[in-house]
């Protein structure tokens, strides 16, 4: 069968079993366009900026475990996508990015709309192509999911020039198997490094699981479970790891890191055994590395052999799919006498009692916790929470306890402002069925706004909590502590009438100002099932984000809410930021 | 500490880059790299010189097995091996120096292979502290020029 490489292309993401692309159109895709009309397989949607196309992917792959598809032309389409395509590559989020390119005859030319995409995603993708002939189409196409999907997950981009999507060829059919003699994911499980974890985990008095986005994106949620219930191990989840253990039960201490909780922090300094899960010792996590965790043998479990030993020291690691990993420990520990460690559960228990996560109510204000808590309890805390980056991001993350993975979606890595919104309107095409809020804040909102376009275009009903504080809020946190209150640029005037600017884009604009509002809003933005909903919430402007590990210090360092000592670092901690 | 690692990758055009690039986002240091296809076509073999703590190299060596083009990392400096390197120098020469420095040729088996009146272009092969000692047997006014391969090696077994 003759078809052009943008039919072949189409019909091999047909056959990848693509069911929704997010793009925008341009010169250099526009046979791609062509051929994706008459694909009825394909629902394409079309966002009003490439950034958001790549985000709204990034939130469908996030929320269902597929990979995601963007389509963006090809200079300036690029560009713009490329912090989205970073975003991703932070997280280890399984996307395929599709570019144009201007045709291979005038590469290097410094033709109209030309930018060297393979050039300049290089260092923020998993891997890239640059295809210049339709007989490589398939080929690539197959490759780029393969790499996508498999091993640590990642973004690919596959770069076609205009005349590889013009030409015709006969086109022989989506290949149904690859391999790649430089690329072979499959790991096997080193038994071995299993045995010498289980002797650490066998003679731990203060063990605690360290759990991050591995188990999440490594859908070994079940696993952890397992393995944490079998034990009796306290276990801790780092933001991008929030819900592949649920929050409520009794052995999950909470986040830990900059803003975790006091016990879960404490925990993870007085451990001498921690079994870290998919998570890469990130610097939110670790603080100050050289007071990171002194007394602890350190068992690592992960997929990607660069992740151990990069930031922190290990004792023991074991590689491999984080799920495959956690069935062979949790057999291997099924016949063996575990640790009683009543003792530590009293000490822990303790540490609770400090109930870091409090806070002052005061009358007449709405503190932002509050409102975070009452979204939990008017969504039965069932709904799909999308954050974008920021004070709010923080308390989103402390204050709605997820109880299961892919229900928390946020830009840990990169911390990308504007990711939220369009991230949400990929979550909910992903799972129309539950509940999508978007947690935001004044400063990130209107950064990809646009989006509420989209949104009613596409019908994609999104709850918009916005934490409006009139201050782009962790910046002018940071100015009060560590910059003696010099608010550098970090208030917002001029900001537009939230509500007036959603019903402009047809949607509902709430505002609400008064703590008493607060649950009857919540309450009739969640009822109106088919619309989007923007609540403007006025909040405290002075709120700060608590507990906090300031830079430069150490897990048992924290500073928590309400107490006279003002937080402190110093020039090192500063570099840390 | 020095460390030579050898790779093979996929011989696509980007795979250099990918790999230049690596050292660049990650700030590591490139002594010096060399690249040139091998027996297998589609294969190049690269060889880096980089100096680096050993938790550094490390960490080069598996990012740089995470490269989708590499389809195999060694450091040499782990296992026995043969290195080399190659270099053209020119040197002046005038009639007071010339049998001084023909005596040097002979001792470090250097080999003229281009002569004009006052400068001798020679080759030289050998480990890289081979050459360094080589140009430092001279005047520095007498090197006029020296381009260097970098190290090139292989496992001995």
């Amino acid at each position: 069968m003759k078809l052009n490489g943008a039919q072949i292309l189409i019909d091999c993401l047909k056959n990848e079993g693509v069911k929704h692309i997010f793009g925008y159109p341009g010169g250099a895709v526009l046979h791609i366009y062509d051929a994706l009309d008459a694909c009825t397989a394909i629902d394409h949607i079309l966002v009003r900026h490439e950034q958001g196309a790549v985000h709204a992917a990034d939130g469908y792959a996030r929320t269902s475990g597929k990979c995601g598809v963007a389509l963006v032309t090809s200079g300036p389409g690029l560009t713009n996508a490329v912090t989205g395509i970073a975003t991703a590559f932070t997280d280890s989020i399984p996307m395929v990015i599709i570019s144009g390119q201007v045709s291979s005859a005038v590469i290097g030319n410094d033709a109209f709309q030309e930018v060297d995409a393979v050039g300049i995603t290089r260092s923020c993708v998993k891997h890239n192509f640059l295809v210049k002939s339709a007989d490589d189409v398939a080929q690539t196409v197959k490759k780029a999911f393969y790499i996508a999907t498999t091993g640590r997950p990642g973004p690919v981009l596959i770069d076609i020039t205009k005349d590889a999507t013009i030409a015709k060829i006969e086109y022989e059919g989506y290949p149904e198997t690859i391999s790649m003699r430089s690329y072979q994911p499959e790991i096997q499980v080193d038994e071995e490094q299993v045995a010498k974890a289980i002797a650490i985990i066998e003679t731990a008095k203060k063990p605690i699981i360290y759990s991050g986005g591995g188990s999440v994106i490594g859908n070994a949620s079940k696993a952890l479970i397992t393995l944490t219930q079998n034990t009796g191990f306290p276990i801790t989840q780092t933001l991008m790891g929030l819900g592949a253990y649920p929050a409520t039960d009794k052995q999950s201490l909470g986040m830990l890191g900059m803003h975790g909780t006091y016990e879960s922090n404490m925990a993870m300094h007085d451990s001498d055994c921690i079994i870290a899960v998919g998570a890469r010792f990130d610097d939110r996590i670790t603080g100050n590395l050289e007071k990171f965790c002194p007394y602890a043998k350190i068992i690592h479990i992960d997929i990607d052999p660069s992740s151990v030993g990069k930031v922190v020291g290990v004792d023991v690691s074991i590689i491999g799919q984080v799920n495959d990993v956690l069935q062979v420990l949790i057999k291997g520990l099924e016949t063996k006498k575990l640790p009683n460690i009543d003792t530590w559960w009293k000490q822990i228990n303790d540490w609770r009692l400090v109930d870091s996560m409090a806070y002052k109510t005061k009358q007449g204000v709405i503190k932002p916790q509050t409102v975070i808590e009452t979204l939990y309890e008017v969504t039965g805390g069932n709904a799909i929470v999308t954050s974008d980056v920021g004070q709010h991001q923080m308390w989103a993350a402390q204050y709605y306890p997820f109880d299961k993975p892919r229900r928390w979606i946020n830009s840990g890595g990169l911390g990308t402002m504007g990711f939220g919104l369009p991230a949400a309107m990929g979550a909910k095409i992903a799972k129309p069925e539950l509940d999508v809020a978007c947690v935001t804040g004044d400063g990130s909102i209107q950064m990809m706004l646009q989006e509420l376009s989209t949104m009613l275009q596409y019908d994609t009903p999104v709850k918009i909590i916005n934490l409006n504080n009139g201050y782009l809020g962790m910046v002018r946190q940071w100015q009060e502590f560590f910059y003696d209150k010099r608010y550098s640029m970090s208030y917002m005037d001029a900001l537009p009438d939230f509500v007036k600017l959603a019903e402009s884009y047809g949607h509902i604009g709430i505002k609400v100002e008064k703590e008493a509002d607060l649950k009857p809003a919540l309450i009739e933005a969640f009822k109106q099932k088919n619309r989007t909903v923007f609540l403007d919430i006025l909040i405290d402007p002075s709120e700060n984000v608590f507990p906090m590990i300031p830079a430069g210090a150490g897990h048992h360092e924290m500073l928590l809410a309400g107490r006279d000592d003002m937080a402190s670092t110093n020039d090192e901690g500063l570099n840390l930021v | 500490m020095r460390h030579i690692i050898s790779l093979q990758l996929e011989n696509e055009s980007g795979a250099l880059s990918r790999v230049a690039g690596l050292f660049s986002a990650r700030g590591f240091n490139i002594e010096s790299l060399t690249v040139a296809p091998t027996n297998d076509e589609t294969l190049s073999r690269m060889t880096i010189v980089s100096i680096g703590d050993d938790d550094i190299v490390e960490q080069i060596v598996k990012q740089l097995n995470k490269l989708i083009d590499v389809v195999k990392v060694t450091d040499l400096t782990a296992t026995e091996h043969i290195e080399r390197e190659l270099s053209l120098i020119k040197i002046a020469i005038n009639n007071e120096s010339q049998s001084r420095i023909e005596t040097q040729f002979d001792q470090f088996d250097a080999k003229i292979i281009d002569v004009s009146e006052e400068v001798y272009t020679v080759e030289l092969a050998g480990k890289s502290q081979k050459i360094n000692d080589f140009i430092n047997a001279f005047n520095t006014d007498e090197i006029l020029e020296v381009s260097r391969t970098g190290v090139t090696g292989v496992c001995q077994k």
